[in-house]
């Protein structure tokens, strides 16, 4: 069980929050972007064994986004911050 | 040796220890002609049907722990090719035919045990996806039957059928081909046939790095020294990215603790697999008696090999609103393994962005079923350059292309 402190709530249970993915630009100007830069934005992932910048959601709390940086070999929590 | 009745008789009256090694010692030798990475069913069947079927001998397999240590020593050994999707369908069923044959092919009981896999829908809705998936899987050639309420219950008595049941039963299907095999039996089956044929078996042997000559891998560092090849093949299941970024790319891959259990062992009680895409709980009974049970992927990504608590109750209550008659078991072992999810959940099979290196990964919760098949196909790479036809539609292009094989919203279920 992981206790994750929401930047706005404090420390809360793991099952309220939701894991929404790796933070990422979206290539811009569409009509540019190749189908190859377009299929890494969509699918490709650093998915790193160790420091993993990540997304989330408070889902079942205030609701907000973050962005949590958690080791992902041994769960520790690193850092979490709101959304630049 | 070969393993025969007669065998058996002869060493159990005379010497019990003259067996020998199922598989011979091995030590790295500086070059191979190809180079198989990670000791789990993928990586030994691919070296079997390397030397197998395509005569290719000079191969070594690495394995950084011990064979089969992965996933494939981890999994609920379901096996079964009940997927939506034409290319799915020919791919699992190529698997699940060569499992059929298996055991005589190599030599080796792998107890396989075909006693049914069935779904459970539980509501009308439910039972209209599952007629339209099933019609797709019987246009597919694969055999399948729906079951009405009725049929359902005589199939699986101890089912919740109370009133007043969270998950009523509605019907389901059923797959009587699929059912388990022995996952240690299929590491140790595959690595001992393939010594036989001339394959270096390495185990305690971690990959560290790839050495490049331009845009193409020519060897690896690893923790028994350097050693050179012409093809590489990876098959690291969880730890596919990881090894993806040392060789300079990445992949469309999250890998996931997926956690299963055991009860304690009980009286032949539950004769088929059974599964219940609502809540996602899936259960059989071992040859020991125990029940072997899991559900869904912890909820974020990891590399812990332990599954979290809270999947864990999830993964228990499922269970329980389905047989609540196992209600006052005691559980024995909880485990998990890190699986590499495919956006598509389907695998990845054909050339890496690198030359020189074939990838076989992101088979994520459902790639114990298709050991044989994921093998023979990345044989035939390494072997040829190019795909065979049955794992084409499952290069790494596809998420350029767009044609993804989406068997999460096709099949519904994994594993
Ligand atoms: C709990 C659980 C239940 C499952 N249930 C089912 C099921 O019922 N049916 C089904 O079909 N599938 C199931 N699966 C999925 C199935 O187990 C996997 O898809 C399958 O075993 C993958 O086989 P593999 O050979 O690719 O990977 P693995 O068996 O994991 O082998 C990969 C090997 O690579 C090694 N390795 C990693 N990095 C390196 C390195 N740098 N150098 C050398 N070696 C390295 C690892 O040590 C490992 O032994 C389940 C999985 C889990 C975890
Ligand atoms: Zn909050």
């Amino acid at each position: 069980m992981l206790i994750i402190p929401c930047p706005w709530c404090g420390p809360r249970a793991e099952q309220e929050f939701h894991f929404a993915g790796e933070p990422k630009a979206r290539p811009v100007p569409a009509e540019q972007v190749s189908d190859q830069t377009w299929a890494h934005y969509l699918y490709h992932r650093s998915n790193e064994k160790g420091a993993h910048r990540e997304l989330w959601s408070h889902a079942h709390g205030c609701g907000r986004w973050f962005v949590m940086e958690r080791d992902t070999h041994t769960h520790q929590i690193l850092s979490t911050k709101a959304p630049a | 040796m070969r393993y025969s009745a007669f065998n058996l008789i002869r060493h159990g009256l005379g010497n019990p220890l003259g067996w020998g090694p199922a598989w011979k010692p091995a030590s790295l030798k500086p070059s191979y002609d190809a180079i198989i990475i990670g000791g789990g069913g993928h990586g030994l069947a691919s070296a079997y049907y390397l030397a197998k079927n395509h005569g290719i001998r000079r191969v070594a397999v690495l394995e950084r722990g011990w064979i089969g240590g992965g996933n494939t020593g981890r999994n609920t050994t379901i096996v079964r090719s009940n997927y939506f999707f034409g290319e799915s369908a020919r791919l699992y069923d190529h698997a699940l035919k060569l499992y059929e044959g298996l055991s005589e092919d190599l030599n080796y009981n792998i107890m396989l045990s075909q006693r049914g896999v069935i779904n459970i829908a539980h509501s009308e809705h439910e039972m209209e996806l599952m007629t339209r998936s099933v019609n797709a899987m019987l246009l597919n050639g694969i055999d399948v039957e729906l079951l009405d309420r009725k049929q359902l219950l005589a199939e699986v008595p101890l089912a919740n059928d109370a009133p007043d049941a969270r998950f009523p039963l509605h019907g389901g299907f059923v797959q009587r081909r699929g059912g388990v095999a022995r996952h240690d039996a299929v590491a140790w089956g595959y690595a001992r046939a393939a010594s036989q044929l001339g394959v270096d078996i390495i185990q305690n042997c971690e990959v560290t790095g790839f050495i490049r000559d331009q845009n193409r891998i020519t060897g690896l560092e690893t923790t028994h020294g350097r050693v050179s090849a012409g093809v590489f093949g990876l098959a690291v299941a969880g730890h596919s990215s990881v090894m993806a970024a040392k060789a300079g790319f990445d992949l469309p891959l999250q890998s996931y603790a997926l956690q299963a259990m055991v009860s304690e062992p009980l009286k032949p009680i539950l004769h088929n697999v059974v599964m219940s895409g609502r809540t996602h709980a899936y259960v059989s009974q071992s040859d020991k008696g125990e029940l072997v049970f899991g559900a869904g992927l912890d909820l974020y990504p990891s590399y812990a090999q332990r599954g979290n608590l809270p999947t864990a109750q999830e993964i228990i209550a499922g269970l329980l609103e389905i047989f609540p008659a196992f209600r006052r078991l005691k559980m024995l072992r909880q485990w998990a393994g890190i699986v590499d999810v495919c956006w598509d959940y389907s695998p990845i099979i054909g050339p890496a962005p690198v030359d020189g290196l074939y990838l076989n990964c992101g088979w994520g919760t459902g790639g114990f079923k298709a050991i044989p098949a994921g093998g023979w196909l990345l044989a035939h790479l390494l072997a040829h350059g190019k795909h065979d036809p049955l794992s084409a539609p499952f290069d790494l292009t596809r998420f350029q292309t767009g044609a993804l094989i989406d068997e999460a919203a096709g099949a519904g279920i994994a594993h």
